[in-house]
């Protein structure tokens, strides 16, 4: 199996020297896009909730020094993604965001959320690219990129892109239904996949690619594929349904691996990374995002309360024979 | 073109209707058989949850004099579950007949919290000459999408040659409340094709028809049938504001024509149909659809108040 040396907690937004309306609590889905001399973090944040109780995300980054990942160079001063116009897929909140460097550009797919009266939101995908290094990215339109559709009817979110074979792949998560926890609605969310020859237009595969595991509504976010040893490796969450918020059915980090990208075989025993005893990831680990950086392997994830205080970082030191 | 009215021909008020629906009957739409004509519609439920309505499918068949032969007794097709695209309501249904199947593009309605609704195509099939209809799936077949960000809707279907074609609806904005007017959406008419009528490509966010009273001109619910060798489409429009009890801001008929399915030239003067001085449809007139039936063109369409208190008839003259 994995081994996974944990680092500790990268980055939390309650500690920022300067902290911004927008990035009060929570750094969410945090993900890279590697430069010369830093490593950028993009992750989402949230204001304070509003009267209602309701969040808006934004998505920001932080620069880390290549060289010393627990240095922070930077934070960006403003969202990345400006919000969308009133009754838009993204008025209420953007997050999370996956990078992709394209010739010049950086391109971004985003999950954008609005509100509903009978459940509390619905997300879809969005696109966005920036011709500034990913500093600031701008919308091509005002719709989604991915949407809803037969078997996929909503709660598109969680993306996460990537570029195998010359091609496009998009990793994201599809509303299988909602639930109800002493009358409040939950989503139940399964992993599913789209591939592109060129980012924009997208072919749904339109099939579940992780069997469930703890249940038929376990819901399962965050897929991040890396490629090594012949073999593609997907690490991503999963939760039970309903009273998901504490320890015992919270979050946790699942694996499968796959030969060709389509078929996968899950295998959490090999995952090698679990909650702590104690401190910020005792509760519950989740949204992992997997990185190579100067011939080591990284992991990027939350801990408790999904990333209310921000993500840590662990250490590939050993990987299963493939 | 030129119309004959033959008034109002469904009055939802005068007839017994399921789930406890009392008024409205909106923008009918035929399934044709040999011998008599079914013509779907949209009525409204109370939600006595929140007191808003839920609009749900039911029908009526008429012989080929019109007369009414029955009403649908059952369920037509179920509202969709808790988040779906279609919980609040199926406005409005357009059935389609073709070698071997009958199939139905729905308009979904799901509610929102700064604007009032988002809605979305979905696709259902029947296998009882069209008395229920099962989903294909609990998502929309057409949605929302990068250049057409808000309430795709209002698909009407034909097929020409080997092409399913669908004129439909696409949301361009909405605009932020104003005093007295609640957040108010624009929408312009678009047009999709298919080989299966399943997987459609959009010719997106590209509005097909010209707007005649600005660019925030409303246009709704297009039908299209082809005389000899062109193509007419009928639809609604409205001004995008103070629509409801305005009479001179309200829906209205229009009409455009083309000869090759691609360009359309809008010609409201020749639509042959406008109000009537006095009567059912004196102050507003909208949610057009055509259908053929024995060799004769017909038009059903709404009157005042949205199809408050019904639908009406015209025959297409010669």
């Amino acid at each position: 199996m994995f081994i996974w040396e944990k680092l500790g907690l990268l980055f939390n937004p309650l500690e920022i020297s300067a902290p911004k309306l927008w990035m009060k609590e929570f750094a969410q889905a945090p993900s890279t896009l590697i430069f010369d001399d830093f490593v950028r973090v993009y992750f989402s944040c949230r204001s304070h909730a509003d009267e209602n109780g309701q969040y808006t995300s934004f998505s920001a980054f932080v620069d880390l020094n290549r060289n010393n990942l627990f240095e922070i160079l930077r934070i960006s001063e403003q969202p990345i993604l400006k919000l969308g116009e009133i009754g838009t897929f993204d008025e209420f909140g953007t997050y999370p965001v996956s990078v992709i460097r394209k010739e010049k550009e950086v391109w971004a797919y985003y999950a954008g959320w609005t509100r509903c009266e009978s459940v509390p939101f619905n997300v879809a995908i969005g696109f966005a690219l920036s011709k500034n290094n990913g500093e600031t990215f701008e919308k091509i339109g005002k719709g989604p990129i991915i949407s809803y559709t037969p078997d996929e009817p909503f709660v598109m979110s969680g993306p996460k892109i990537r570029r195998f074979n010359n091609k496009f792949y998009l990793w994201y998560i599809a509303g299988r239904k909602w639930v109800l926890d002493n009358n409040k609605p939950e989503p139940v969310y399964k992993i599913r996949m789209a591939t592109s020859e060129d980012g924009l237009n997208w072919t749904k595969f339109n099939k579940d690619l992780i069997s469930s595991r703890v249940e038929e509504d376990e819901a399962q976010a965050s897929p991040d594929v890396i490629f090594y040893g012949g073999l593609y490796h997907m690490f991503f969450c999963y939760r039970y349904s309903t009273n998901y918020r504490g320890k015992e059915k919270g979050y946790r980090i699942g694996y499968a691996y796959s030969h060709d990208l389509e078929s996968w075989t899950r295998d959490d025993t090999q995952v090698g990374i679990d909650v702590s005893d104690e401190g910020w990831d005792s509760e519950m680990i989740s949204y992992p995002h997997v990185f190579s950086l100067d011939g080591e392997i990284y992991m990027l994830y939350l801990g408790n309360q999904v990333g209310r205080f921000g993500f840590g970082i662990a250490k590939m030191k050993s990987k299963p024979q493939v | 073109m030129k119309w004959i009215k033959k008034g109002k021909i469904f009055d939802p008020t005068e007839h017994q209707l399921i789930n406890g629906c009392l008024e409205f009957a909106q923008s009918p739409q035929t399934l044709v058989f040999d011998d008599f004509i079914r013509v779907y519609f949209s009525t409204r439920q109370k939600d006595l949850n929140t007191g808003k309505y839920l609009s749900h499918i039911a029908y009526v068949d008429f012989d080929q004099h019109f007369n009414i032969l029955q009403i649908s007794q059952k369920e037509v097709i179920p509202l969709g579950g808790l988040g779906c695209f279609d919980e609040h309501g199926i406005f409005p249904i357009n059935v389609l007949r073709t070698d071997d199947k009958i199939m139905a593009f729905t308009c979904g309605w799901s509610r929102r919290v700064s604007v009032s609704v988002e809605t979305s195509i979905g696709l259902a099939f029947s296998d009882d000459n069209g008395e229920t209809f099962s989903k294909y799936g609990t998502g929309p077949i057409l949605s929302s999408s990068l250049q057409e960000p808000v309430l795709v809707g209002d698909g009407f279907v034909k097929k020409f040659g080997d092409t399913f074609h669908m004129w439909y609806i696409f949301g361009t904005k909405w605009m932020p409340q104003q005093e007295n007017e609640p957040p108010a959406r624009v929408y312009k008419i678009g047009h999709a094709a298919s080989k299966d009528a399943i997987h459609w490509i959009k010719n997106e966010g590209i509005p097909i028809i010209a707007d005649e009273i600005g660019p925030d001109e409303c246009q709704a619910l297009p039908t299209v049938v082809k005389i000899n060798d062109r193509y007419h489409m009928y639809f609604c429009y409205r001004h995008s504001t103070d629509f409801r009890s305005n009479a001179n801001r309200g829906y209205r008929i229009g009409y455009a024509y083309s000869d090759d399915l691609s360009t359309w030239k809008r010609d409201d003067e020749n639509a042959g149909i406008s109000l009537s001085k006095e009567g059912w449809d004196s102050e507003m007139m909208c949610y057009p659809h055509l259908f053929q039936f024995k060799e004769q063109i017909y038009l059903l369409y709404n009157g005042n108040q949205f199809g408050r208190l019904g639908f009406g008839l015209a025959v297409l003259e010669g």
